[in-house]
């Protein structure tokens, strides 16, 4: 298991350094500079600027510098907000967005279990139909248009919760809601198809035949089985919250990373981009890594055969 | 109910609804089990035996099966009749069951001592020690060597025939008056099969468990049997003890098994000689008899009717369904490489 875990954390260190390399020379080869809009510096202020934050030198020394950094844990300094480090900025901007992720993560991958098990369980009766219609619309509609009509009828015409802003909880239950539907309806789907899969299996059969009540075969011998592709998907989907959560928190006005990695593109803070790019790379390498080891946890089969290599 | 007698099963009708109608899979069984007795049930494929033995503990999938009529009388009670709640106590502590395929029976995420635990807490009200002592003892018991290493392992550390045994060890945890073994050696090497059997005979004689074998080996059911149910269509064709099957055979059908069954005490040139034809559409049986189209001395009124239950004279308990055995019938003798060589 120790030596599985330092290979891994090896593969993780490589990709990262992929990414890095990358992101930093197709940043480069975008047109426009930072101060690309700013038309009324004076040129020799603008030389200046450039030497400052070493923009001055070829690109391939600048590449160097910044790996140099990054290996130090020095994610630079902002070039539109001015001697803020990205480090704080992220700091600053990653709880609210880890905050709706999570909340959408847990919601969906909790809602989407009790459904797919109901539905497979009462198969082609209407909560069947029902949940299969959900997770349909759940794949179709993007989540930023749940989010619009989220923020619009439930925020501005019946006034429950706050249509936009950042501070309560109450403000993050729309955006975490309006993200989680897809969670829904993926596991769902997932876990309707896999628990009916396990019910047909042979040892169900053996599980009756011990004269278990019909809950406790469902809960110890069906859903654990059930529960292992479902474990899989959860890496990609982590993947899926986060790109998605740009665009919602756009639409609720919540200060997260999503907002200030879009921010920073138009603006051309080199810095920046590099710092959420490497950092989101980061969380989701490292969303993966548990997800092959929480595998590992529920499959005995794949523990073990990981621990003999 | 007998004394001696620890399930009877009477005129047992179990149907399956399909997108084609109703499968009538088990038509009329009837049956008996004495204690500390193997009663053998043999078959081709869809006669009907697997139903059978999962409908006495009512392990049918209902829907689209149910059982239409008849009745399963296990300790004075008609099992067909009582509550899902009550049948749960029933299993696993009065009768047990072990399937056919020993590699997909077992959960492959439990470990198999929890699996052989399950059934001591739940039917013995064990406490987790005990029932692990329990547990122990029960793997020694079915010979799994090194059993404190073993019951912490899952299935897949198993082989086949391990994973059998740890079948029966789940079985007989809870030391069940009747055991129903489902073909259980069926998806083992030949080797094991006969290790399989033997220490079901073993157990058998130390725990005075009776047993249900359902098969279609016929070399299977004159080790271990003491009395075979031939079913074909499901229904009951003949039945009787092992000699009066073997030696004597009535029915054409069993005439028929015989023949396909390879021998060694046969000349090399000498042919297995299989059944010809396929058996009938369960969906529309025949009203005659089911084996009448594929049978070489056919008469007109197999046809048309079902012949009675006959006890065959001179026997103690052997009986057939077949126009044969009536007074008016011509005398049919059975082929010869069927009489006399019977016993393996």
């Amino acid at each position: 298991m120790g030596r599985f875990i330092l290979i891994r954390f090896m593969y993780m260190v490589i990709t990262l350094w992929v990414i890095a390399t990358v992101t930093f020379f197709l940043m480069h080869h975008l047109p426009g500079s930072p101060l690309a809009n700013e038309e009324r510096i004076p040129p020799e202020l603008k030389e200046q600027i450039l030497a400052q934050y070493g923009l001055d030198k070829p690109l391939p020394v600048q590449y160097l510098d910044y790996l140099g950094k990054l290996v130090q844990g020095d994610l630079g300094t902002s070039f539109k907000y001015d001697g803020r480090s990205v480090t704080e900025m992220i700091q600053q901007g990653f709880p609210a967005s880890a905050q709706i992720g999570l909340q959408a993560m847990v919601f969906g991958v909790l809602l989407g279990v009790i459904l797919g098990c109901i539905s497979a369980l009462r198969r082609g009766t209407l909560v069947d139909n029902g949940a299969t219609v959900l997770s349909v619309l759940g794949y179709a509609i993007p989540s930023f248009t749940l989010a619009a009509l989220f923020s619009y009828y439930v925020g501005v015409v019946w006034r429950v919760l706050p249509a936009a802003g950042w501070g309560t909880f109450a403000h993050s239950v729309l955006p975490s809601l309006a993200l989680s539907f897809l969670v829904i309806a993926q596991i769902t789907r997932y876990v309707r198809t896999e628990m009916l899969e396990v019910l047909g299996q042979d040892y169900m059969k053996t599980a009756r035949a011990k004269g278990l009540e019909r809950r406790v075969i469902i809960i110890r011998h069906a859903l654990r089985n059930a529960l292992i592709p479902a474990i899989t998907i959860i890496g990609p989907l982590t993947v899926a919250l986060m790109t998605g959560s740009l665009v919602v928190e756009k639409i609720f006005n919540i200060p997260g990373m999503g907002w200030m990695f879009v921010d920073s593109i138009i603006t051309n803070d080199y810095t920046m981009i590099m710092g959420v790019t490497m950092f989101y790379s980061f969380l989701l390498i490292l969303s993966i890594f548990i997800v092959d080891i929480l595998y590992g946890v529920v499959d005995p089969r794949i523990r073990l055969t990981g621990a003999k290599e | 109910m007998e004394k001696d007698k620890i399930l009877e099963v009477n005129d047992l009708h179990v149907s399956f609804k399909t997108y084609n109608g109703e499968v009538q899979a088990v038509r009329s069984v009837s049956f008996d089990v004495k204690k500390g007795e193997t009663v053998a049930i043999v078959g081709e494929s869809g006669c009907g035996k697997s139903v059978t033995s999962q409908s006495i503990m009512r392990l049918i999938p209902e829907p689209p099966g149910w059982i239409k009529s008849g009745e399963v009388l296990f300790d004075g009670k008609d099992l067909t009749k009582v509550s899902e709640k009550e049948m749960e106590g029933i299993r696993g502590k009065d009768i047990a069951m072990i399937f056919q395929d020993p590699m997909t029976s077992l959960n492959p995420t439990m470990t198999v001592g929890k699996q052989i635990m399950e059934g001591l807490v739940k039917h013995q009200n064990m406490g987790k020690a005990q029932a692990k002592e329990r547990a122990l003892e029960m793997l020694r018991l079915v010979g799994i060597p090194s059993p404190e290493r073993r019951i912490n392992q899952y299935p897949h550390q198993f082989s086949g025939g391990m994973r059998q045994r740890a079948m029966i060890a789940i079985a007989l945890a809870c030391a069940p008056q009747l055991l129903i073994a489902d073909e259980p050696t069926t998806a083992l090497d030949v080797t094991i099969q006969a290790q399989i059997l033997d220490l079901m005979n073993d157990l058998k004689e130390r725990l005075g468990t009776s047993i249900i074998l359902i098969t279609h080996d016929l070399g299977v059911v004159a080790d271990v049997a003491d009395r075979v149910v031939v079913m074909y269509a499901g229904k009951v064709i003949e039945s009787g003890t092992v000699e009066e099957i073997f030696h004597r055979p009535r029915h054409p059908y069993t005439w028929g098994l015989m023949g396909s069954m390879p021998r060694l005490d046969l000349t090399r040139d000498k042919e297995l000689s299989p059944i010809t034809g396929t058996p009938p559409d369960l969906l529309s049986p025949p009203k005659g008899c089911p084996f009448a189209a594929r049978c070489k001395h056919a008469m007109k009124v197999c046809q048309r009717e079902m012949p009675e239950t006959t006890q065959v004279r001179g026997s103690g308990s052997h009986k057939v369904n077949c126009w044969l055995e009536h007074p008016m019938a011509p005398a049919v003798e059975p082929p010869a490489e069927v009489v006399g060589g019977g016993s393996k």
